[in-house]
């Protein structure tokens, strides 16, 4: 053998693929941006391996090397709020954050309703830092009255479709979507909230909200809306996805209906599972308003177990940057959402996997596989012949979250100044760093 | 230097009961100033208080700068309609440049909850809050005990009905929390959709049934409505409203006999309450407008006043 075999070689990691079933330290060997082969230390891969050149090593002693992550909710604001993201911009955040792969959601402006506005965000994204698969809109415009051409939107690569941000409130639209969408076997993302419900509120409905008399968004707007969608799901034998899961009402009906075999899976965002609506009064900062927003702590850990016992298929980080000026406000004035794209890594380690509620493995599943069938995405895993998307980890690595940092070009972050464990140490896609520390 | 625990006024609820007492025996004092000929001390001179009112305000905002005045402090008031505000310029520039002006105290009034703690991150001044939408109110709050005190000389065990909207009304927060820190046993009243969610967790007796609500009660402490309540599908009519919720002569005979009757203003009559009962031998309503002079006087000075100046022995 020589070193021209091969364009990359990880040493002496962690190899963890859930996909796969295994982890264990071995040597990753990537070729023309492909895996190549996973092998264990041995006499010969060492003789192999004195062959290469320096630049094609990566020694990832100590690290964990796993399949490139998968974020299924990111909102990258181009077309129309360039000013707040990029796809350009969100890639790299992807990148430094351990994702590989993302998928935008269609509520920019213009909507990605047609062909012409997935074409544009991928042509964006051909040299970006990630991989962008474009989630298309349900309906034409997101005003849930007239379903978008959704075989167009797939012709052109839409991988599911989505309303996000809004929820398809005439269930005969939801039906027909569910329907429809089958003939490609796409899913159908909801955004799961009844709005005449939540219409006007600010935060979670509870003694939070009570207590700082700010108007109140029950955690039934998502209940009621997830159990006429399993409904739907159920009759029409479609595929439904739930967007964002947040409350122990939803999770359960989500669990009962994954037992009667309806086609349902569900996403859970970091926030959701590390912060709860008591976070808000204690100094009104913007960046915690977020939609759905944060729940109470029973549902909190409602969100954990669903996550744990397999209720909730994945983690997802529902990426939503907004400017510093619309943030820098009143608090029932601020756009919800927040960054999550380069804290989600740290966030689930520090908050579930070293309070003992996930291994590794279950964490990278969450993040990969997972979320990559949920789309039918070729990636997730780090099987020989896949394309060589891989995120090398550094388990142990403390560092605090500065919003000068971010790779993002927004900072909406609740968790500037927190101590997180673990953080990227490289991000290689299709065989190339995209991303090094 | 603050003779209270915090440098601002933000809110009653985790302020100290040390701290309540303090404002409520310095506005004991500041009473007795305003019942002199010349009703001016000069504890705030060459202090700078500026109004922030992005709210309509009557009784509040003239009490605010009538204490700010008769405590000598340069005053500069602020309405939204005439201001910057009305070209867009956000809450944060507008108070930073007021700021750049140097200025030493803000009090605030907003329809946003919160607003007050978001000036405190980037404003020097003591901030006070003078209502930040449905969250707090702490100086009506303050001198609804202030009159409560001047009455029966304590607060310790006695039970203070609050009538009316619990889920949009600040006053009924500020009250709820000042009143509990200091001993009282506190009731609240309302239909049930103006209740808000897991309202018992305040720790107080709820009712949906005023009859109930008070037998035995020492004070009622009745709520404004707001008629867009019943707009938004919250109660059917005013007039069912008035008879299951209004305070009328007839039911007075459940309190007891030395029962107070208060209203934060501005009234409804023959809504939430008749006029008869409001303008009655036991109505304090217009102490509580007099008392609030003296409360906030007691803040600002408590916050901010030096005794070199005079103070207000």
């Amino acid at each position: 053998m020589t070193s021209k075999k091969y364009d990359l070689v990880i040493q002496n990691g962690r190899v963890i693929d859930s996909a796969l079933g295994f982890g264990r330290d071995a040597h990753v060997f990537i070729k023309d941006g492909k895996i190549a082969m996973i092998e264990a230390d041995s006499a010969p891969i060492r003789q192999e391996m004195r062959s290469l050149d320096d630049e094609q090593i990566v020694d990832a002693t100590g690290k964990l090397v796993v399949p490139g992550l998968v974020d299924i909710h990111v909102h990258l604001r181009e077309p129309g709020r360039e000013d707040e993201e990029t796809v350009e911009s969100g890639c790299r955040a992807a990148a430094a954050g351990g994702f590989t792969s993302i998928c935008c959601m269609p509520n920019t402006t213009p909507r990605i309703d047609n062909q012409e506005t997935v074409e544009f965000v991928q042509d964006r994204a051909r040299n970006a830092a990630a991989r962008v698969y474009v989630v298309g809109a349900i309906t034409k415009g997101l005003e849930g009255k007239e379903l978008a051409e959704i075989g167009d939107l797939v012709q052109m690569g839409a991988v599911a479709i989505s309303d996000d941000g809004y929820y398809v409130r005439n269930a005969e639209m939801m039906r027909r979507a569910l329907e429809y969408a089958r003939m490609f076997d796409i899913p159908v993302m909801q955004h799961s909230e009844d709005q005449q419900l939540s219409e006007g509120g600010i935060m979670n409905e509870s003694f939070e909200s009570t207590r700082l008399g700010l108007r109140g968004s029950p955690s039934v707007a998502e209940e009621v809306a997830v159990l006429r969608d399993i409904a739907l799901c159920r009759m029409t034998g479609g595929r439904l996805h739930i967007q964002h899961i947040t409350t122990r009402g939803a999770v359960q009906a989500v669990r009962q209906a994954k037992k009667e075999g309806v086609k349902v899976t569900a996403e859970a965002t970091p926030h959701h599972m590390v912060l709860s609506d008591t976070e808000i009064g204690k100094e009104f900062n913007t960046n915690l308003r977020v939609n759905p927003p944060l729940r109470t702590e029973t549902d909190r850990v409602a969100v954990i177990e669903g996550l744990v016992d397999g209720t909730i298929d994945c983690i997802a980080s529902d990426h939503a940057p907004h400017s510093a000026e619309e943030k820098d406000c009143e608090f029932d004035q601020a756009p919800p959402g927040m960054i999550g794209l380069e804290t989600t890594l740290g966030l689930i380690k520090t908050h579930l996997i070293d309070k003992g509620y996930l291994s590794w493995a279950d964490a990278i599943r969450k993040m990969t596989v997972n979320p990559a069938r949920i789309l039918n995405l070729p990636v997730g895993t780090l099987e020989a012949g896949t394309v060589a998307d891989i995120t090398i980890i550094d388990p142990e690595k403390k560092w605090t979250v500065k919003a000068n940092k971010f790779h993002s070009r927004s900072s909406n972050s609740p968790y500037i100044g927190r101590r997180l464990t673990c953080q990227v140490f490289k991000t290689i896609l299709g065989g190339k760093v995209v991303y090094e520390r | 230097m603050s003779r209270l625990s915090s440098r601002h006024l933000l809110g009653l609820e985790g302020t100290s009961r040390q701290d309540i007492e303090a404002i409520l025996e310095t506005a004991d004092t500041f009473r007795e100033v305003l019942d002199r000929t010349i009703k001016k001390v000069p504890t705030l001179r060459g202090i700078t208080v500026v109004n922030l009112f992005y709210e309509p305000s009557t009784r509040t905002r003239i009490s605010f700068e009538l204490a700010e005045k008769r405590l000598s402090a340069d005053t500069v008031s602020f309405s939204p309609s005439t201001s910057s505000v009305k070209k867009g310029e956000s809450l944060r520039d507008t108070l930073q440049n007021i700021e750049a002006m140097k200025i030493d105290m803000v009090v605030v009034r907003h329809s946003s909850p919160g607003v007050p703690y978001f000036l405190t991150r980037f404003s020097d001044a003591n901030i006070i809050n003078a209502g930040d939408g449905a969250h707090e109110h702490p100086t009506q709050a303050l001198l609804d005990m202030h009159t409560i005190y001047k009455k029966y000389g304590k607060l310790d065990g006695l039970r203070v009905v609050l009538i009316g909207d619990a889920a949009h009304s600040r006053v009924l927060r500020s009250n709820i929390w000042g009143l509990k820190t200091m001993g009282a046993s506190v009731a609240i009243c309302g239909p049930a959709t103006l209740l808000p969610y897991e309202v018992e967790k305040f720790g107080c007796d709820i009712y949906t049934n005023l009859d109930e609500a008070l037998d035995g009660a020492d004070v009622v402490n009745v709520m404004r409505i707001q008629l867009e309540r019943q707009h938004a599908g919250l109660f059917p009519s005013q007039r069912e409203y008035t008879r299951l919720f209004g305070v009328n002569k007839d039911r007075l005979k459940r309190l007891r006999r030395n029962y107070t009757i208060m209203h934060p203003g501005p009234i409804n009559r023959g809504v939430e309450i008749t006029s008869d009962v409001a303008d009655g031998a036991k109505s304090v309503i217009l102490d509580q407008v007099t008392n609030g002079q003296a409360v906030r006087m007691a803040v600002l000075y408590l916050l901010r006043g030096r005794d070199d100046e005079g103070g207000v022995s």
